[in-house]
């Protein structure tokens, strides 16, 4: 069992307030990534719960038990670093067998159990190297390794594979996730990398200066965004916004008007807008669709990317906003060419004046079993709405 | 030398280049040359004479009994043993006291940028004008600042220079060169990286251990590279000596520099002093090879 809470965490630097408030639980066993634009916080977080940066206010609980004031290597944790931080005098034995060496374990025990965890990371061969004469990759699973050894209660990664070239950071996150579900310990991991954040998580935060924007697994943030910042920063290519105003309101959803003459209705619950008021319509690159028969939207296309597979567009439309489409890798468009754009009311998302998301009127059916902190969220969000 | 650079296909370009930088390049080795050979050729060639400057009509070819002269005087090997001691200790203190403080500066404290400046300053003083300090005001036994203090406390005053004649010389060295040690360390400390501490941190290490294990290996190089120059420097101490003792009571505190000074110019023994001086070329060569190990063996990390 090992469950991390943040109760109301703060840090102030001299000149800043760089965590502003952070409410979070982790259970026994998740996999949480830390998502968020650069100088979020992520890292700041990261090392909070690690011990190396003090708490400014607020509680840390690992396992229930206050750790604001406990030394790092008393709380349970490992850490691998994103430079990896080796020592560069040892071995990768002694590298990972260290933390064994200071708890006075004596050596042969330690080195039994560095060759354990070399067995389970295939780097058996490489035990008697320096970390000078190993590749990145190899340094990456030493630094994976030496977390490894000291059995802890929950991981740390700070963006561990962010200095690994693509096809090695594919083959490391496939690893990574293999690890957590053979050892089923609770991890936290930041990273950059939507990819890494969509495949991995099992809960992702999202952050942005300082505070969260949302919490949830990764298919709920992807089709229940809370808000334009967390629509906009899952998904790539980003999510399109269209700037709509509000034509009608029903239960079955609310019909907006796009630029040029036609409407979508979008099922959203009703009662969060009325109708008149200006509010954002997204929709991701990948639901829009080039249909000739009923187009709401037809544009101008500016730039064609074609990366095989799939195809970019990116169009502007009537009003001077540019879409990008995502299409298959045999659209024939060409540049300057115009293109019927056809949208989908029920792929759409309805953001009102403050960029709050209207809840849409039936969940994802993939997302079900995460309604009731859905349903909380709705609650807490409803006052906000009647000032 | 020239053509490694110039990476071009046409060979008649290529060696063009290399007439071209010869003559610039001839000089200057020549100069160097001549600046190292001779002499060190006319060392070893006043060395082998019967060479007298109170007496300089009388030279005549000595073999090698000016090294068998020299040799058998217990006055070199005292003088050897001396100088050992001194660039030993002083190697220690200044390395040893080095390696404290610049983990100290390397810290975050109020004023920090003004000890660091304090402390480096020593290095700026003359080695004369630093041994006169020392001599007069400091080790003095009537004016001296440690005297009133120890007079003051009622312990009376030490004669530092004729009491502890090679301490008081170490401890005068070391003042003078504790300044370029810690410059050094601080420099090779400050690139140190700070996740192999904090990494270091997670596995429990305190900061004795992370001294230990992290850091000092760190340092291992700049200390090695330190040791080398500084040795080259100690080998040849002479003004400090010079100053403050003359080497003395009797032999207490010559090294071999002093004792080469004076055999040429108080006995005005050419000769003699020549055998020594290709002896202590022959020291420090010595020297120079151990170290060289010992340097080679930590920059091959
Ligand atoms: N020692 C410090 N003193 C003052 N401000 C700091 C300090 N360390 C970090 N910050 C600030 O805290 C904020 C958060 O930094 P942090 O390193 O947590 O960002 P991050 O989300 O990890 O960014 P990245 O994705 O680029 O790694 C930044 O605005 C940064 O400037
Ligand atoms: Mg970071």
């Amino acid at each position: 069992m090992s469950t991390v809470t943040l109760r109301d965490i703060h840090k102030t630097y001299v000149d800043a307030e760089v965590i502003i408030g952070v409410d979070l639980d982790i259970n026994d066993g998740e996999f949480v990534v830390f998502v968020g634009p650069s100088g979020c916080g992520k890292s700041t977080l990261l090392r909070m719960i690690a011990g190396l940066e003090e708490i400014t206010s607020g509680d840390l609980l690992i396992d229930g038990e206050r750790m604001n004031d406990v030394p790092p290597d008393k709380r349970g944790l490992a850490m691998v670093f994103q430079t990896y931080a080796l020592y560069p005098h040892m071995t990768v034995a002694e590298n990972m067998a260290f933390s064994l060496r200071l708890a006075g374990m004596p050596k042969a025990k330690r080195y039994e159990r560095a060759k354990e965890v070399a067995r389970i990371l295939q780097l058996e061969p490489l035990l008697d190297r320096k970390p000078r004469a190993l590749s990145g990759g190899q340094r990456q699973r030493v630094a994976i390794g030496r977390a490894l050894v000291r059995n802890p209660k929950v991981f740390l990664f700070d963006e561990p594979l962010s200095n690994l070239d693509a096809a090695l950071r594919v083959q490391m996150r496939i690893e990574l996730a293999s690890l957590h579900d053979s050892l089923q310990s609770t991890m936290i991991y930041v990273t950059h990398d939507q990819v890494e954040a969509m495949t991995l998580a099992d809960k992702i935060v999202v952050l942005q200066g300082g505070v969260i924007e949302q919490v949830g697994s990764p298919l709920e943030l992807y089709h229940h965004p809370r808000n334009l910042f967390v629509a906009g920063f899952i998904g790539s290519p980003k999510m399109n916004f269209l700037p709509v105003t509000v034509t009608a309101v029903n239960d079955f959803g609310t019909t907006v008007s796009l630029p040029g003459e036609a409407s979508v209705t979008i099922p959203v619950k009703p009662g969060y807008v009325s109708i008149g008021d200006r509010a954002t319509l997204g929709i991701r690159p990948e639901h829009l669709q080039i249909e000739p028969n009923h187009a709401e939207l037809t544009g101008e296309v500016l730039v064609v990317e074609r990366l095989g597979g799939e195809t970019f567009l990116y169009v502007k439309i009537m009003g001077g906003d540019t879409l990008t489409i995502q299409t298959n890798g045999d659209n024939t468009s060409l540049v300057h060419d115009r293109v019927p754009i056809a949208i989908h009311g029920d792929l759409c998302h309805l953001f009102d004046q403050q960029g709050e998301a209207i809840p849409k009127a039936r969940r994802h059916h993939l997302t079900l079993n995460e309604s009731q902190e859905q349903e909380a969220h709705e609650q807490s969000y409803q006052p906000k709405l009647n000032y | 030398m020239s053509s490694t650079l110039a990476v071009q296909p046409n060979q008649r370009t290529s060696s063009k280049r290399q007439v071209s930088t010869l003559p610039l390049v001839g000089p200057s080795v020549v100069v160097l040359l001549i600046w190292m050979i001779v002499p060190l050729v006319m060392t070893l060639w006043f060395s082998l004479q019967h060479l007298n400057l109170l007496n300089p009509d009388n030279n005549s070819f000595a073999g090698l009994s000016n090294y068998i002269a020299l040799l058998s005087t217990p006055a070199l090997w005292i003088s050897i043993f001396n100088t050992l001691v001194l660039v030993g200790s002083v190697l220690v203190i200044t390395i040893g006291l080095g390696t404290l403080l610049a983990v100290l500066f390397n810290e975050e404290f109020w004023g920090r940028s003004i000890a660091r400046l304090l402390a480096i300053a020593p290095f700026f003083v003359m080695p004369t004008v630093s041994a006169l300090i020392w001599k007069n005001m400091l080790m003095h036994p009537v004016n001296g600042l440690f005297a009133y203090i120890t007079r003051s406390l009622g312990f009376g005053a030490i004669d530092w220079f004729a009491q502890y004649p090679m301490l008081s010389v170490i401890l005068i060295v070391s003042w003078e060169w504790l300044p370029f040690a810690l410059l050094i360390l601080l420099t090779a400390i400050q690139s140190q990286d700070d996740e192999q501490v904090e990494a270091a941190r997670m596995d429990g290490a305190k900061s004795l251990a992370i001294f230990r294990f992290i850091t000092l290996p760190h340092l291992g190089r700049a200390i090695a590279v330190l040791a080398m120059i500084e040795t080259i420097f100690f080998l040849t101490i002479f003004a400090e000596i010079f100053v403050t003792t003359s080497g003395g009571p009797g032999l207490a505190t010559t090294n071999l520099a002093y004792f080469i000074y004076l055999r040429a110019l108080f006995e005005f023994d050419v000769g003699g002093a020549s055998a020594a001086g290709l002896l202590a070329v022959i020291l420090a060569n010595i020297v120079a090879i151990f170290l060289m190990r010992i340097v080679a063996r930590n920059l091959d990390v």
